[in-house]
């Protein structure tokens, strides 16, 4: 007897094993069929780590760049290279200084360079001087004779990379690149006289009586300045912050209210007729599969970019979605409540606002705030496609390839935008279905 | 006495209604006037779209209907970019379910190997899900070129956080018996995890994995769309041929609405057999 009752037990235990050693052993398969499908081998090729550097050290950091025209021998120091954030002639940083016909600027670790009429000379602390002279051709003379790994030459560029700064001479012009934390011009540009100031003096002056700008209190400046910023464009990333949470306002609500009433004909419940109800499903099934990508890329052509063209795409792609769980969630109700209005006289309005609403509202508020929340991210990707919102300041700072501190800043709202509508659906969510607070 | 009751019955009965009026009012207030905004901000305008909305596709069925003979040729030559599109998928959704996975017990309260670090694990795995997949996919094809590498990192990003929330309420239902059990004869958390908690959870986590799945080839379709490759790519670059080469594009919107339906039905097939499954073992 026991010899035949066990066989059952031995034979589970047999599959089991087989199984625990199939699946890893299966996605091991796959993996490594996948390694070679996406060529990681000639990963190592294509990644360009400089290209990484930029990004990474742009996001959190900006250069200053000490330039001089060689054909008219003007410098200017501006941050970025950016005209629209150029010092004034008489007010350069103090790490600049004019000194006769030179321009001497000093780099951390007591590196420095001159821009001297006839040579640029970089001085590095324990290697000596190293002369960059301009005349024929871009010539590089260090002190042993030999050419360091940070230093590339050839005859029309010299690049010398140093700890806290990057020196760059072609015939055209000399530049000092010197790296510093953080993001610079953030609240208020060099036109802005609050620029110079410190935390302190910001404070002050917010709460003294005396103008800086006539006519204007300091804390209408300060906000005006700040707003109007024309480096970090704050009023047109709120704009776009804006537009896609409007995206996605648009288009979930407006799915919810297409698709309700239709799921009522597509529910087995309210829908006697089975080819119409077929229908209906068959047409969500559609939507569906077409997906959201399609579906922008028809829209934009009818409607050109913009952020309706957007909230149209989700309002199509998410009317499917909601059809399907709608009518499912009708399908589910206790008929009970019907049929007890039903004994009363209630006509069918009536049975269905005080039978059926009641019962699906909190299935369906929930499943349209998660719709809320995971569209907001979703606009992100459609902005960036119908050229919208937050995702179109997002795509363009990053083909301009240097703004990365810009695309640091855009990524940091769009993570808190998107938790900030997370836990306001989660929120809203328990406090609708429980009823309390 | 009863009257009083049935008055400030009603009256309570009447405020209730006329607040959710004002409520309502406003809601399709706000409704209208953000279509308004969002429609002045729009190249196109609604009412001037509308009555092209179906010039594109109609375009792209009458070439499709006139080159019928061309199209299971592109199926065919596109057929590879689609084979990436869905392993772009397959291997994220797969990543993110082993990480999200480790993660989502890490962050369950009577599982976790390190309890302070609870909210640390919680925290991580919301900003695994707020990021956009298409913010890590550009960055990284900026760093590494075109390709699918890029594209399955983001959405493999994305999908550690999205799999490990939901994982991790899957986890909190578990019985944890097997586990004490298991912490009896001297298991390591390693073990208890592995022999105690994962056939628990497993048929859910398998579930929602594969919803995700359907979710992620969507997901990499349009991320090669923005620049990622795949067939999302092929797509971008056969609408941009323009008219007289509609058929191309056209067989791609077909081989890509097949594909979307087919996962959805066997997915979806599978996840039923999978609850099923459970429902039969209780």
């Amino acid at each position: 007897m026991a010899v035949t009752d066990l066989a059952p037990i031995h034979r589970g235990f047999a599959k089991k094993r087989f199984k625990s050693f199939a699946i890893p052993a299966g996605i091991l398969i796959y993996l490594t069929y996948a390694f070679f499908a996406f060529d990681i081998p000639g990963l190592a090729q294509r990644f360009r780590s400089d290209n990484a550097m930029i990004m990474i050290s742009g996001a959190w950091s900006y250069k200053t760049h000490v330039t001089q025209d060689n054909r008219r021998n003007a410098v200017s120091v501006s941050i970025e290279g950016e005209r629209r954030a150029t010092y004034e002639d008489n007010d350069w940083p103090e790490w600049v200084a004019r000194d006769g016909a030179s321009t001497a600027i000093a780099l951390p670790h007591d590196q420095s360079v001159r821009f001297d009429p006839d040579a640029v000379r970089v001085t590095v602390p324990d290697y000596g001087t190293i002369t960059v002279t301009n005349t024929d051709g871009v010539q590089v003379q260090t002190p042993d004779g030999t050419l360091p790994a940070w230093i590339t030459a050839s005859n029309t560029r010299a690049d010398i990379r140093l700890d806290g700064g990057r020196i760059s001479v072609t015939r055209a012009r000399s530049e000092v690149f010197r790296y510093f934390p953080g993001w610079e011009l953030f609240f208020f540009t060099l036109s802005s006289p609050f620029h110079d100031m410190s935390w302190g003096q910001i404070a002050a002056s917010a709460v003294s009586s005396e103008q800086i700008r006539p006519g204007m209190s300091n804390i209408a400046a300060m906000a005006s300045d700040f707003w109007n910023n024309d480096m970090w464009r704050h009023k047109d990333v709120v704009w776009a912050l804006f537009e896609t949470l409007l995206m996605a306002f648009l288009g979930t609500i407006g799915a919810a209210l297409i698709s309700f009433p239709l799921a009522f004909l597509a529910a087995k419940n309210f829908m006697p007729v089975a080819p119409a109800r077929f229908g209906i499903r068959r047409v969500f099934d559609f939507v569906r599969g077409v997906d959201a990508l399609i579906w922008t890329i028809i829209l934009s052509r009818a409607f050109g970019p913009g952020p309706m063209t957007g909230a149209l795409a989700i309002l199509i792609t998410d009317t499917g979605s909601f059809g399907k769980l709608f009518s499912e969630s009708l399908e589910n109700i206790d008929e009970k409540q019907v049929d007890g209005l039903r004994s009363t006289g209630a006509n069918a309005l009536q049975r269905g606002r005080f039978g059926v609403i009641p019962q699906v509202a909190p299935v369906i508020l929930s499943q349209v705030l998660y719709f809320l929340e995971s569209n907001t991210r979703g606009a992100t990707v459609i902005g960036a496609m119908v050229g919208g919102g937050i995702g179109l300041l997002l795509t363009q700072a990053i083909q301009t390839q240097k703004d990365w501190e810009n695309v640091a800043y855009y990524i940091v709202l769009i993570v808190l935008l998107v938790m900030a509508m997370d836990s306001l659906s989660g929120w809203l969510r328990r406090k609708l279905i429980r009823g309390d607070g | 006495m009863t009257d009083t009751i049935r008055d400030d019955y009603l009256a309570a009965a009447r405020r209730k209604r006329m607040y959710s009026g004002i409520l309502l009012i406003l809601f399709v207030a706000m409704l209208a006037g953000g279509f308004d905004l969002a429609q002045s901000r729009n190249a196109g305008g609604f009412l001037s779209g509308l009555s092209r909305i179906f010039d594109f596709p109609g375009e792209l069925l009458a070439e499709a209907f006139q080159k019928a003979g061309n199209i299971p040729g592109h199926m065919w030559t596109y057929l590879p970019s689609l084979i990436e599109t869905i392993n772009i998928a397959a291997v994220a959704t797969l990543f993110g379910a082993l990480i999200g996975g480790a993660l989502s017990l890490l962050a369950t309260r009577g599982l976790a190997r390190w309890p302070a670090l609870i909210p640390v694990f919680r925290r991580l795995l919301d900003i695994c899900r707020a990021v956009p997949e298409v913010v890590i996919a550009l960055a990284l094809i900026f760093a590494m070129g075109g390709g699918p590498v890029p594209a399955m990192v983001a959405i493999a990003f994305h999908t550690i956080g999205a799999l490990g929330k939901l994982f991790s309420e899957v986890n909190e239902n578990a019985d944890l018996k097997p586990v004490e059990g298991l912490s009896s004869v001297g298991a390591s958390w390693s073990q208890r995890m592995w022999l105690g908690i994962l056939p628990q959870v497993a048929p859910n986590w398998l579930s929602y994995a594969l919803l995700r799945f359907e979710i992620n080839v969507r997901a990499s379709a349009i991320l090669g769309f923005v620049g990622a490759g795949g067939i999302g790519y092929e797509l971008k670059n056969a609408i941009s041929w323009g008219q007289g080469r509609f058929d191309a594009a056209a067989s791609i919107f077909l081989l890509l609405f097949l594909t979307i339906v087919a996962i959805d039905q066997l997915s979806s097939r599978w996840r039923n057999s999978l609850i099923e499954g459970e429902h039969g073992r209780h």
